[in-house]
């Protein structure tokens, strides 16, 4: 029981990442493959505001939304610039970047990474497993009532116009900038929410649990279930998350699978399970431009 | 009737050693509708990008309703009232024709991050996005993906696209080309009473009989240079204009 409760949060925590992605790439249709970095930016952000500043979790949330955010917004701005090949080389360069800094720089506990980071805590309780899969349920639920939100909202019309053809969108009113800047420092928020999670789950962080791998794996859990859709990047999250439970021979391989799907799908489902023409899109249908 | 909505001040376009538009110059008084003809490749869409804020001008000033807007990007042209629809089709193909033209309605609601987290598809949008698409006759393909249509009708979900800004001057690129003729009629008469609100229409058009007939005066450019000015009937008798045209052989009366 305590071993697939241990699987549902995790699961949770990544779905939670893979909503915000979906955000980036599947609202505004700016491609992200750099976004473990936000993932552990958040993870440390709030390793460190716990450990070194003494915050407990929830006081240090604020922070770590502000924080990830902020750098979503600053690392956000090449897709203004940038051809969609050159941001795609551009973000897995960023991840690189993010992950070294953690690596390399003693503040950030360097190879070590950080350890003893302490639990949630609510109510004067120390939260693990059940209570902990709640407080990550909440989060899943909450970014995807954002995501619904942001989907009926005029700023996520505008990105889905700035998706589908920028420059009418901008003769149009929509400003570009505004508009894919909004829709990174919401991603990567997300991102960050989730990392904390990861972080207090874990205990202990170190920089190769940020790496490109895990951005690729994040990528394949919005197309897989369905780039756009709200619900696809969480059902990708649990088949992703299940597979290699279920194979356990297979989890070596778990990258490699993961790189697979992708390519896969976009070859052959680029809608992903819930998107566009399937058969369970029709039952299960979350279209972005229909609300 | 005599006060100016757009004045072109010595224009200059180049890419790279190309001059696309070498110093051109005219006015537009507001409410007019004003012809921008001339044959293929002689600058007309780069102008409209140069004026709707696509390119920034090599050298010389856009003045929009007496302001200088060199340089403004399009979504701020758009907010001053500026409206346009493209030569080569731009719509948003994975959303509905009627969800296209919601997404100008929002114009003002797109300027403040707070407004924007507004709700999109309300009645009352709906209804006018709808009203806009009887207007240019394509309310029955409301709820169609905008990237089946074929081109006649995608032109049409432009020019409701355009006018859903609500504009001050509407800028048409060849928006005729590809219709059939009773549909240039219904669209031509569209414009006649888009003009009549107020607005002012600067069109680019291959069809003489549609660029003569709407146009009440007319700009000639070739090989980015203004050609010649003036009404209709006196550009089309002008020399210089039939010598261009016979040369690229493309001054067509047809459709
Ligand atoms: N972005 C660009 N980069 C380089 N050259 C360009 C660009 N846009 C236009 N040109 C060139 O500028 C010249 C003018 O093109 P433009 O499209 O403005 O002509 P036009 O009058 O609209 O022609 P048409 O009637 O065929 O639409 C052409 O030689 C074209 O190849
Ligand atoms: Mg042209």
């Amino acid at each position: 029981m305590n071993y697939l409760v241990t699987v549902a949060i995790f699961i949770g925590i990544q779905a939670i990442a893979a909503n915000g992605l979906n955000v980036i790439v599947g609202y505004a249709g700016q491609i992200s493959l750099g976004h473990a970095a936000f993932f552990g930016i958040g993870a440390y952000a709030s390793a460190l505001l716990t450990t070194k500043a003494g915050m407990t979790f929830w006081q240090a949330l604020p922070f770590v939304l502000l924080i990830t955010g902020s750098i979503g917004l600053l690392l956000g701005m090449p897709s203004l610039r940038l051809r969609e090949d050159f941001l795609a080389v551009t973000t897995i360069g960023i991840n690189f970047i993010v992950e070294s800094i953690f690596q390399y720089i003693p503040f950030f506990g360097g190879a070590l990474g950080i350890s003893n980071i302490p639990s949630i805590r609510l109510f004067g309780t120390r939260l693990r497993g059940w209570p902990f899969l709640g407080v990550v349920a909440f989060f899943l639920l909450l970014s995807l009532l954002a995501n619904r939100k942001f989907t009926k909202s005029c700023a996520g019309l505008a990105c889905f116009a700035i998706r589908e053809e920028e420059t009418a969108a901008a003769s149009m009113g929509v400003s570009p900038v505004r508009f894919k800047l909004l829709a990174f420092v919401i991603g990567t928020a997300m991102a960050g929410i989730a990392g904390a999670l990861y972080a207090h789950t874990m205990r202990f962080i170190a920089a190769t649990d940020f790496g490109f791998p895990h951005s690729v794996n994040f990528m394949s859990m919005v197309v897989l279930g369905g780039i756009g859709t709200l619900w696809g990047p969480t059902l990708g999250a649990i088949i992703l998350g299940l597979l290699p439970e279920i194979f356990r021979p297979l989890i070596q391989y778990r990258m490699l699978i993961n790189a697979l799907i992708l390519l896969l799908m976009i070859r052959f489902q680029p809608g992903g399970i819930l998107g566009g023409s399937s058969v369970l899109a029709r039952l299960f249908r979350r279209r972005p431009s229909h609300g | 009737m005599d006060e100016i909505i757009l004045e072109v001040r010595a224009v200059c376009m180049q890419f790279g050693g190309l001059h696309a538009v070498e110093n051109v110059s005219f006015v537009q008084r507001r409410g007019e509708i004003l012809g921008l003809i001339g044959p293929n490749g002689a600058g007309k869409t780069t102008l409209f990008n140069v004026i709707s804020g696509v390119y920034r001008p090599t050298s010389g000033s856009v003045l929009f309703k007496g302001r200088d807007t060199t340089g403004f990007p399009p979504h701020r042209m758009a907010e001053l009232g500026l409206g346009r629809t493209f030569q080569i089709v731009r719509p948003f193909p994975d959303l509905t024709v009627i969800e296209n033209v919601m997404v100008p309605l929002h114009l003002a609601r797109y300027r403040n991050i707070l407004a924007s987290f507004t709700s999109w598809n309300t009645k009352t949008i709906r209804s006018e996005a709808l009203r806009l698409l009887e207007e240019t006759g394509i309310a029955d393909l409301a709820e169609l993906r905008a990237g089946l249509l074929p081109l006649g009708n995608q032109r049409k979900l432009e020019l409701a696209r355009a006018l859903a800004l609500q504009p001050a001057l509407l800028l048409l690129d060849e928006t005729f080309s590809g219709l059939r003729h009773e549909e240039i009629d219904i669209i031509a008469n569209l414009v006649r009473k888009v003009r009549e609100k107020g607005i002012s229409i600067l069109l680019i058009e291959h069809n003489m009989k549609v660029a003569m007939g709407l146009s009440d005066r007319v700009v000639v450019l070739d090989h980015g240079r203004l050609l010649a000015e003036g009404d209709p009937e006196s550009v089309r008798r002008n020399p210089a204009v039939i010598e261009a045209y016979l040369g690229k052989g493309s001054m067509s009366y047809a459709s």
